[in-house]
């Protein structure tokens, strides 16, 4: 299937989910990701899978706990309002050490905000969102491309790591078209020898569980998840990174605002103006190298979000705050122009020569 | 030769509950049940938010501990992962059930969804102390009802097996008790069909058991058992409220069919 086929960045998620042996999704429609519902209601029955449209989000991301905890892949999707409302069972996902993949396809808020796309999710995803110690794998793609790449690697992710891959699209790439090629290497399903499939009355029973009434207990489970997340962050830690090394400005930038921030690099390095890109891929674990390697050299960094600024405090962490990091926004579903990007540049490059 | 001997689907360990509590007594006839069936190999449970949040430490066979309220929607999961092959059943509470995961019990019962509730109302939240539960009788003292739950403030009990017969999905929904051998045995039957219907397709079957909290009631055991009949049965009726199969159903339908 090497050949390209023109669709939307939800559907690519929802085909991309298919073939990676995805056969049982669970949703509750939302603006604006209902695309991947659809696109599942259509699909899992003529493939012997399970579309399940639940009552509300909350269940949803219960039946995901249900059919993770029974060993299967298994994914919902939702927007930024719904994620809300899953993020009790994406706790119960991260104490349970259990692995789903679940799409975020941001809108504006807070509240019911809006239905434009928005990145003001991106504490909510990095930080955990639901209570308690713990991370997601937070992906983010910015191409029709990437939702399908970044929604196979979700799921190999969450697998071995057992916890939660979170797709942290928005609504543009999760609107837009493109053409997008399946021609993936996906790798063999890993054993589960915890679930809880029957013990056929050969094993012990298994217990899926977050509970720990036992202090020290809860403490070592804790410790040793950390453990885990910190091999998380050595190993998986992705960023793209375009004419950064001899670049005196780095524009900082994930996802939908990376893609209008690289016409802009573009357009201010035709100018002269020594300027680079780190488009961080995932999100958590944060690509906190490429950033101090960047911090070197470079004498400023400007952040490009759909937030009020939520990377760059990441971005600020992981360059020690050596270099002045800025801010260029827009938010409430209203997305930044190439030229105020530029503009953002052409700012940042004249303080430069001062 | 007959032996009274511990039911292999329950593990070997002491149970947390107070004593007087009938919990350990449904925990008995639903692994009586299990046994029966020959089904623990093939049977993944769900475990509550509540007193028996821990069943899973008491059950041999797999188990879940799904959030407060949730286990329906865990069930529905667990079953649709393997639907030919395994028997998914939850074990909750009042609080959980009929309070906080009344949305997940109602849309279950609606689906039809083929799995086994069983249904533990108390009329109190256990764990957390005794407060007013869903299913506290009017008047009831709780530590949140402190001069009687008044249905002015906050209500009338939520039934749960009147409520869901009006349902076109539900299979079977019974009430039992267990303050009684009589109504044990007539729980075990109830318990037993409940799984029986999953076994044969048949779907979403409810056992509620009217079950007592003698800590919270502040009362001895065998007061509490006594209430069951002075005070509880007389709001919550025992009996069959729906059954497809028998051709017993609630009224509306009835009128419908």
């Amino acid at each position: 299937m090497a050949d390209k086929v023109l669709m939307k960045g939800n559907e690519a998620i929802a085909e991309a989910a298919i073939q990676a042996g995805c056969r049982h999704y669970f949703g509750y429609p939302i603006t604006p990701q209902t695309e991947i519902a659809a696109y599942m209601a259509k699909r899992m029955p003529k493939i012997g899978g399970t579309f399940l449209q639940a009552e509300s989000e909350i269940a949803a991301i219960n039946m995901v706990y249900g059919v993770s905890a029974a060993g299967k892949r298994v994914m919902t999707s939702s927007s930024s309002p719904g994620i809300s409302l899953k993020s009790e069972g994406l706790s119960y996902l991260a104490g349970a050490d259990l692995p789903a993949l679940v799409v975020n396809c941001q809108r504006g808020g807070p509240g019911l905000g809006g239905i434009q796309p928005s990145q003001s999710d991106y504490f909510q995803a990095t930080r955990g969102g639901g209570h308690g110690d713990y991370h997601m794998i937070v992906l983010a793609p910015s191409s029709v491309q990437e939702m399908a790449q970044l929604t196979i690697k979700g799921f190999e992710l969450a697998d071995e790591y057992r916890m939660t891959s979170m797709i942290l699209a928005d609504g543009t790439i999760g609107q837009m078209m493109e053409p997008v090629s399946f021609d993936f290497e996906i790798k063999e399903q890993i054993e589960k020898p915890w679930a809880t499939t029957g013990t056929k009355m050969a094993r012990k029973h298994n217990i899926v569980n977050s509970l720990y009434l036992n202090p020290e207990q809860l403490e070592v489970t804790n410790i040793e998840r950390y453990k885990r997340y910190d091999i998380i962050k050595e190993k998986e830690a992705i960023a793209e990174e375009y004419l950064v090394d001899d670049a005196d400005i780095i524009v900082a930038a994930f996802g939908i605002a990376a893609r209008v921030s690289k016409n802009a690099v573009n357009q201010a390095r035709a100018e002269g103006i020594k300027v680079g890109l780190i488009r961080p891929i995932t999100l958590w674990p944060f690509p906190e190298k490429a950033f101090r390697k960047a911090a070197e050299h470079a004498k400023q960094i400007i952040c490009v979000e759909l937030s009020m600024g939520q990377m760059i405090e990441d971005v600020r962490l992981s360059t020690e705050c050596k270099v002045p990091v800025s801010l260029c926004y827009r938010v409430g579903g209203m997305i930044p122009t190439p030229d105020q990007v530029y503009q953002a540049i052409v700012e940042a490059a004249k303080k430069g020569e001062k | 030769m007959l032996v009274f001997d511990r039911p292999k689907a329950l593990c070997d360990v002491p149970l947390h509950y107070c004593p007087g509590c009938t919990h350990g007594i449904v925990h008995r006839l639903v692994a009586e049940t299990i046994d029966e069936l020959g089904i623990e190999g093939k049977t993944v449970g769900i475990a509550p938010v509540g007193c028996s949040v821990m069943a899973y430490d008491y059950f041999n066979c797999d188990m879940i501990e799904a959030s407060h309220g949730r286990a329906p929607a865990v069930a529905t999961g667990v079953k649709r992962s393997d639907p030919d092959n395994l028997i998914v059943f939850t074990y909750q509470g009042d609080g959980d059930l009929a309070s906080i995961g009344t949305a997940e019990t109602v849309h279950a019962a609606a689906r039809n969804e083929n799995i086994t509730i069983i249904f533990i109302n108390n009329a109190i939240y256990g764990m957390t102390g005794g407060q007013m539960a869903p299913t506290s009788l009017p008047g009831q003292v709780t530590q949140t009802s402190p001069y009687g739950r008044d249905p002015k403030l906050c209500g009338y009990p939520v039934k749960v097996c009147e409520m869901l017969s009006e349902l076109e999905g539900p299979e079977y929904l019974e009430r039992v008790t267990v303050n009684s051998v009589k109504n044990v045995r007539n729980a075990k039957r109830a318990i037993k069909k409940a799984f029986q219907n999953q076994i044969d397709g048949k779907g979403f079957s409810l056992v509620e058991v009217i079950s007592s909290c003698p800590t919270n009631w502040g009362m001895t055991p065998q007061e509490a058992l006594k209430w069951i009949d002075d005070k509880m049965i007389p709001y919550y009726p025992l009996g069959v409220y729906k059954d497809r199969s028998a051709g017993i159903f609630a009224h509306s339908q009835e009128a419908s069919k």
